[in-house]
């Protein structure tokens, strides 16, 4: 049921130590779950040589030391892994809840976005809010997370030209997809609003509060809760 | 306690050791030294293990003085040392008493320069790393560029001073190279022929802009498509993304990725973990190191390598480096 089998994933050299497991070319949930779950099989039954995985949409790059491994002999082996793939059970995934101040200072681009997709603010908050996303995989920096998919009415394009500094916390939507900023960076997002929950922390089990596969919903918070929890 | 002060900064020095592999699932990526080679180099020769943390220079180098009397060796670029105003040489070990100033300048050829220091420079370790991930402020000291008045930690080492050396015929195989060895990347069959020829013919500038994440080549532009419309499809995402782009997807180091506007960029130590850029090579692992002593700039090319090539290269490469033969006692 649009689940992708073994017979349909590609494999595909990304560089002298590394390859591509790409599971179709488009961004569905099955795809991801895919991912997720290859992703976990090498968790359980790791191969020697392999150093790293990249998850994404629908693939997975996997990096490997070339003095133990070859292209070869590591995609046979994970073609066997993808025998075993729909054998694999994904963990429960985890209803995350964030707290965001919408708008104001924390969000400079409400505005922009509301009259670009023909509503008022206090509708973009409320669509923004009314749905629990996927976390597809993190990337970009550490704790990045890929939430999707947005409301469809709510779908924008990046910004033209990007920020030079985009403040920590920053949510922020660019197509389908919507996100939190755990570190100031570039970025080119349009910014709705800002958690002062961290993302990412050195000392927090795990180190980022998104792991792929957990479910995430953002709730709206007044200027003074947000300092509440930002000083606790 | 064995410590090293920081007389002056220099223009980028950081922490770093071999990175931090393994934790793409976080979107963390390796970081750790522009040149691996010579930061693996210096280690053999102050007695380290090969991924002992050191300090990692750009362009310009700092001034640095010791409480106790360290073993020292500063490998890649020649950054016009001195101990107490006496010229040091790269690529050999010495000791440095306390009260002495080491002092680096700027560059002579390359554009980092490590000093390595018996025992390693110790910081709290992040995910197994000493390494500093600038654009998150992770790792390292402090998670950022040394300043003046900074302390670091040196760790215990045993032993007596031994003066080492790197024969000279071996350190010549390591060296720079304009041209850079590369496979093809996961998007190559995107680009025309015409494109790839472009590519693979023409000599690229590394410009200002570059820096641990990447290296921003000015040149020729490499236009993606052209190909049938096949490939210059939008593929099912809804990012609204202009044409050229894709849907998001790991990277690998070294990987050339062809922007908006054709101009190449090679993803280096700090790369994002995924990107949604087309991919028309990715350079070879062996040629790695090279690509942490390019400058703004330094001019270079792009030579298309088979899969069996670059791996040899690799192999030789490592064997090189574990070799008896690198490093003489003196």
């Amino acid at each position: 049921m649009g689940r992708v089998s073994n017979g349909t994933a590609r494999f595909e050299r990304a560089s002298d130590q590394s390859l591509l497991v790409y599971f179709g070319d488009k961004i569905t949930v099955e795809a991801n779950e895919q991912v997720r779950r290859l992703l976990r099989l090498l968790d359980l039954q790791s191969i020697t040589g392999v150093r790293n995985l990249h998850p994404a949409y629908c693939s997975l790059l996997v990096k490997f030391d070339a003095l133990e491994l070859r292209h070869e002999a590591l995609e046979k082996k994970l073609r066997e892994y993808l025998t075993r793939i729909d054998e694999v059970k994904l963990p429960k995934p985890r209803d995350v809840e964030i707290p965001v101040c919408y708008g104001g200072e924390f969000g400079p681009d409400l505005q922009e976005v509301a009259v670009l997709r023909g509503m008022t603010p206090a509708q973009v908050i409320e669509l923004h809010a009314s749905r629990s996303y996927l976390v597809y995989f993190l990337g970009f920096v550490p704790g990045f997370a890929y939430l999707g998919e947005l409301p469809e009415a709510l779908v924008t394009p990046r910004l033209p030209t990007p920020r030079k500094k985009v403040p920590v916390g920053s949510v922020g939507i660019a197509g389908n997809q919507t996100g939190v900023y755990p570190f100031e960076t570039p970025g080119g997002w349009r910014l709705l609003g800002r958690t002062p929950v961290a993302m990412f922390r050195t000392d927090r089990k795990g180190l980022s509060l998104l792991s792929i596969g957990d479910r995430v919903r953002f709730v709206p918070v007044t200027r003074e809760r947000f300092a509440e929890l930002a000083r606790a | 306690m064995s410590e090293i002060v920081v007389v002056a900064p220099g223009l980028l020095t950081t922490v770093q050791d071999l990175g931090r592999e393994g934790f793409g699932p976080l979107g963390v990526s390796p970081s750790g030294a522009a040149d691996a080679v010579s930061l693996r180099i210096g280690n053999r020769l102050v007695g380290n293990a090969g991924g002992a943390a050191a300090l990692e220079m750009t362009l310009l180098g700092g001034a640095f003085q010791f409480s106790q009397v360290v073993v020292a060796a500063l490998t890649g670029s020649d950054f016009s040392a001195t101990l107490d105003g006496a010229s040091v040489e790269p690529w050999l070990s010495f000791e440095v008493q306390p009260g002495q100033t080491l002092r680096l300048g700027p560059t002579r050829s390359g554009a980092r320069c490590y000093l390595c220091v018996r025992g390693g420079i110790e910081v709290k370790p992040l995910l197994n790393s000493a390494s500093t991930h600038l654009l998150s402020g992770l790792g390292g000291h402090e998670g950022r560029a040394l300043r003046k008045g900074d302390v670091l930690k040196v760790g215990a080492a045993r032993g007596s001073f031994r003066k080492r050396a790197v024969a000279p015929k071996e350190l010549e195989q390591l060296a720079p190279r304009k041209v850079l060895r590369a496979t093809l990347g996961p998007q190559s069959d995107r680009f025309s022929g015409a494109s790839q020829r472009t590519f693979y013919e023409s000599t690229y500038r590394v410009a200002e802009e570059s820096n641990r994440m990447g290296l921003r080549l000015e040149g020729p532009a490499v236009p993606e498509g052209a190909r049938g419309d096949a490939s210059g499809k939008a593929r099912g995402d809804a990012l609204g993304k202009a044409r050229g782009e894709m849907i998001s997807e790991g990277v690998s180091l070294g990987a050339v990725q062809i922007a908006a506007g054709g101009l190449p960029i090679i993803l280096f130590v700090e790369q994002q973990t995924t990107g949604g850029y087309a991919k028309i090579a990715n350079v070879i692992s062996a040629d790695f190191h090279r690509l942490g002593q390019l400058r703004p700039r330094g001019e270079i090319r792009f030579e298309l390598v088979e899969w069996e090539t670059a791996r040899r290269l690799l192999i030789e490469q490592e064997k090189l480096l574990a070799s008896d033969k690198l490093i003489m006692e003196c």
